[in-house]
């Protein structure tokens, strides 16, 4: 019979995660504990080990993909008949077919399970009251999200004895009108709470911190709202019913004429942030407002670094790997670091962390958005080894291979801006590191040699460091030998 | 007997060692041992079939049949060697993952999966196997030994209680009090350490200066390092301290100087604060490769030997997973017959409205 695994929860109250690769595909022969799939969630990228042997039937959600914990995300045919076993998953699921993947089940309808198969947290109501829906195991996942359970519906009839009361809305000032019988609370029956005229013999107001906090940014007085919550306290949704009935529908300021609605036309799109985008964000953001930058700029004439790749692309120990002016970029800087190896450290506060190896940095531009994995160990590397890695980190940046190694631990960084065709920029420091080096387009441009003006091969570099721990002179030092050393590779073999 | 405890800050760490990561036996001058080829076969067995109940609770957590898991991995001689140098009097107070030494005082493994599925609270009778439950918070359990030590010299009996921590524990308050109490009531308890190197993403050099084993000496009793991935050597120091707390000599610290393999738990990532070397480097002292590789040597075993540990452990591993999804959900009721021995007025109070309230939706059976 056909069975589904439904995405678990690998790490304790995770609710979603993304699948990166799918081992098998649909009509390959599993055994149970094979491993069928990479996830990565917000903790790890993990391998599922299959629960089920048989034949893969169908693949239900897409690499790349964003699936919600609870949700199938592979059809297995075990070949064992009968149905009913098992949580009595065998007749009701989905006709999955074909080796395609099917569509995934979040942006349209969502793919129909039945109701047996749909064993969330809580069963979903049977219709008319009439069947008992069975109680399954539930293990994967702590919460489920909201919309995606139904409420076990309340017998009508409510029972006598004092019952816990019902659990708020989250949205809206619905009426909750669960009778609660305590004696304490005074009066909480009526209806949805409405604004009051000032009720000043209220003085004791009952209401938490938050809630407090929240009439103050709303400017609702507490003294005029009704609480709704135990022993009659005032909750956020008492506070915000108030505050919507005083200003009623804020957001509908009425547009400008100029900018009148194409209809059927979005005026914004909202693009929910996430993943690398969010990360990104608050990375930027943690090292913008905590490490003083500092950017030094520098107009290098490099005609000599693009013959060195050209003759180095010749050599027999580069057959096998790419050559490009970055991979003298990155050595001139491994060279600067260890000449001044203040400038490969990192602040923590208390100390300074001088690292006596270079993680080196490379920020790339993926599909997925901006990464920056690194190249461990890379002042051990020889030019040759560098190149390699340089083109296997670049490769799996770009396939969105890179593992949470790779994107951690690194001590500097380049980025290569120049590929987008601009000079430099002010480049924002990786945290936790204390330099970055941009390294801008190279271009033709007049130059001055010997008193002669020439066209030349020229680049701009960028330098930003942290000021806690590089001072100018230490930076510009550094800057100005990567730049000496671009200007002339033959330096590179003086000083390292 | 001489231990050498004094050691000193500035002594290199001596490491008892017996066999050496490529399967050669080689003499201690204090802790040594005599095991038949028999015994070292069992010993054998116990590493494979441990190893395999743990890689069987990992997939099953991969699976979202359980919660969470401690994978025991790489730590199975330090466990096997220990738990069978106890006797059946013997008391063993585990941490979370003590999986091996659970099998060797006849814990079924499938009564592990219970507390991580979530379906009970321990799963075995502490009493029956002198083994006793999970403690998942760090390190309270050695007070618990330690008590239960001090119990053991007041009725006078032939016994000694043993209670296993990890490097990062040592670090707690309740571990360095339990010391102390051991040390100057002279407990009959053994402390063994499994320094693992990673208490979760911090490392030993984020807990100590010295040697852990070293601490022992401040503390006024023995501690002694032993290679913790050769399943003899700590079977055979485990032994001789077992024998000196029921003797009378008192507490006595072993660290067994091992490595976790996999993550700290199945929530936890360690690709992200340790380098693949150090694995890599570990993976040459596996402590299942070291033994079979001196069965073979020695002639004490064949291939059709490994060939059946191996298919014995395919078949408990299937057989784990089975009794494992057939577990049944304890009522939600049950949780309240577990808080007090007796009956509770409070207790049944809240017992009777918690029913209230599972029986007020619908299709609710009471």
């Amino acid at each position: 019979m056909l069975r589904e695994f439904k995405l678990p929860d690998v790490g304790e109250g995770l609710t979603e995660a993304e699948i990166v690769k799918w081992h098998v595909a649909a009509g390959d022969k599993v055994e149970i504990n094979q491993t069928i799939v990479e996830i990565e969630t917000a903790k790890a990228v993990v391998e599922l080990p299959c629960p089920f042997e048989g034949v893969v039937s169908a693949l239900m959600a897409a690499e790349g993909e964003t699936v919600d914990v609870g949700n199938p995300i592979i059809a297995v045919e075990d070949g064992e008949g009968g149905s009913g076993a098992a949580g009595g998953a065998a007749t009701g699921a989905p006709a999955v077919s074909g080796p395609g993947v099917p569509a995934a089940p979040a942006a349209g309808g969502p793919v129909p399970r039945s109701a047996a198969l749909a064993d969330d947290l809580v069963p979903t109501p049977p219709a008319g009251g009439g069947g008992t829906p069975a109680r399954q195991p539930v293990l994967v996942g702590y919460g489920v999200k909201p919309g995606a359970t139904a409420r076990r519906p309340r017998k009508t009839t409510a029972p006598s004895s004092p019952a816990v009361p019902a659990q708020p809305s989250p949205v809206g000032p619905t009426a909750q009108v669960q009778a609660r019988p305590s004696a304490a609370s005074q009066a909480p029956t009526q209806a949805a709470p409405v604004a009051r005229p000032a009720a000043p013999a209220r003085v004791a107001v009952l209401a938490k911190p938050p809630v407090r906090k929240l009439a103050r940014d709303l400017g609702v007085d507490l003294t005029t709202v009704t609480g709704t919550g135990p022993s009659g306290s005032i909750t956020r949704d008492d506070v915000h019913a108030v505050a919507g009935a005083v200003a009623p529908a804020g957001a509908a300021v009425p547009a400008p004429a100029g900018y009148a609605v194409p209809a059927g036309a979005e005026r914004e799109e909202r693009i929910p942030v996430k993943g690398v985008r969010k990360a990104t964000a608050a990375a930027m953001v943690a090292s913008a407002f905590t490490a003083p930058h500092v950017t030094e700029w520098l107009q290098v004439d490099v005609t000599a670094t693009m013959d060195a790749v050209r003759r180095l692309r010749e050599l027999p120990d580069f057959a096998e790997v790419k050559v490009s002016p970055l991979l003298l970029v990155a050595k001139a800087l491994l060279t600067a670091v260890r000449r001044y190896p203040m400038v490969n450290s990192s602040w923590t506060g208390e100390e300074i962390v001088v690292k006596r190896y270079v993680n080196l940095g490379i920020a790339a531009a993926t599909p997925r958005g901006l990464i920056v994995p690194n190249v461990k160990e890379a002042q051990a590397l020889s030019l040759p080894e560098l190149a390699r890695a340089l083109g296997e980190l670049t490769e799996k940046a770009r396939t969105g291979r890179c593992t949470p190694a790779d994107l951690t631990g690194g001590t500097i960084t380049v980025t290569n801006v120049g590929v987008f065709g601009v000079d430099a920029g002010t480049p924002i420091l990786n945290p936790g590191e204390s330099a970055i080096l941009a390294f801008g387009q190279v271009r033709d441009l007049p130059w001055v040699v010997d008193g002669q003006i020439v066209p030349r091969k020229v680049t701009t570099l960028a330098l930003s460091f942290d000021h806690r721990v590089v001072d100018g002179e230490l930076g510009s030092y550094v800057l100005r030998d990567v730049g000496a050393m671009l200007q002339d590779p033959l330096r590179m073999l003086a000083w390292s | 007997m001489t231990f050498d405890a004094s050691g000193g800050a500035d002594a290199p760490p001596e490491l008892v060692q017996l066999l050496t990561p490529e399967g050669e036996r080689v003499e201690h001058p204090v802790y040594d041992i005599d095991l038949t080829p028999e015994e070292v076969r069992g010993l054998y067995r116990d590493l494979v079939l441990v190893r395999r109940v743990d890689m069987e609770a990992v997939a099953l957590q991969r699976q979202g049949e359980l919660g969470l898991w401690a994978s025991l991995l790489g730590q199975e001689a330090a466990q096997i060697g220990s738990g069978r140098a106890l006797t059946d009097a013997d008391m063993a107070f585990p941490t979370y993952r003590e999986h091996g030494v659970a099998w060797c005082r006849g814990v079924d493994p499938v009564n592990l999966l219970g507390l991580f599925r979530g379906v009970n609270h321990g799963g075995w009778d502490p009493a029956e196997h002198n083994f006793h439950l999970y403690t998942i918070v760090i390190g309270s359990q050695t007070l618990h030994a330690v008590g239960y030590a001090m119990g053991i010299q007041r009725d006078g009996a032939d016994a000694a209680s043993i209670v296993y921590f990890g490097d990062g524990a040592t670090s707690q308050g309740d571990v360095n009090e339990s010391f102390i109490w051991a040390s100057v009531f002279n407990a009959p308890v053994v402390f063994f350490c499994q320094n693992n190197q990673w208490a979760i993403s911090e490392p030993l050099e984020k807990q100590s200066r010295i040697p852990l084993y070293q601490r022992a000496s401040g503390f006024g009793f023995p501690g002694v390092r032993v290679d913790g991935n050769d399943v003899f050597a700590c079977l055979a120091v485990t032994r001789q301290a077992l024998k000196n707390a029921r003797e009378g000599q008192g507490p006595m610290l072993i660290e067994a100087f091992t490595y976790r393999m996999g993550a700290h738990t199945t929530s936890d990532d360690p690709t992200r604060y340790r380098v693949a070397g150090e694995l890599e480097a570990w993976k040459l002292k596996d402590p299942i490769e070291r033994v079979k590789a001196y069965l073979f040597k020695n002639q004490f075993a064949d291939q059709d030997f490994f060939d059946a540990i191996d298919a014995e452990a395919v078949d408990l591993g299937r057989d784990m997973r089975k009794r494992c999804l057939e577990m049944p959900d304890p009522h939600p009721l049950e949780i309240f017959e577990h808080v007090y021995a007796e009956p509770h007025a409070l207790l049944a109070e809240e017992r009777e409205q918690y029913a209230a309230y599972l029986a007020s939706f619908e299709g609710s059976e009471r």
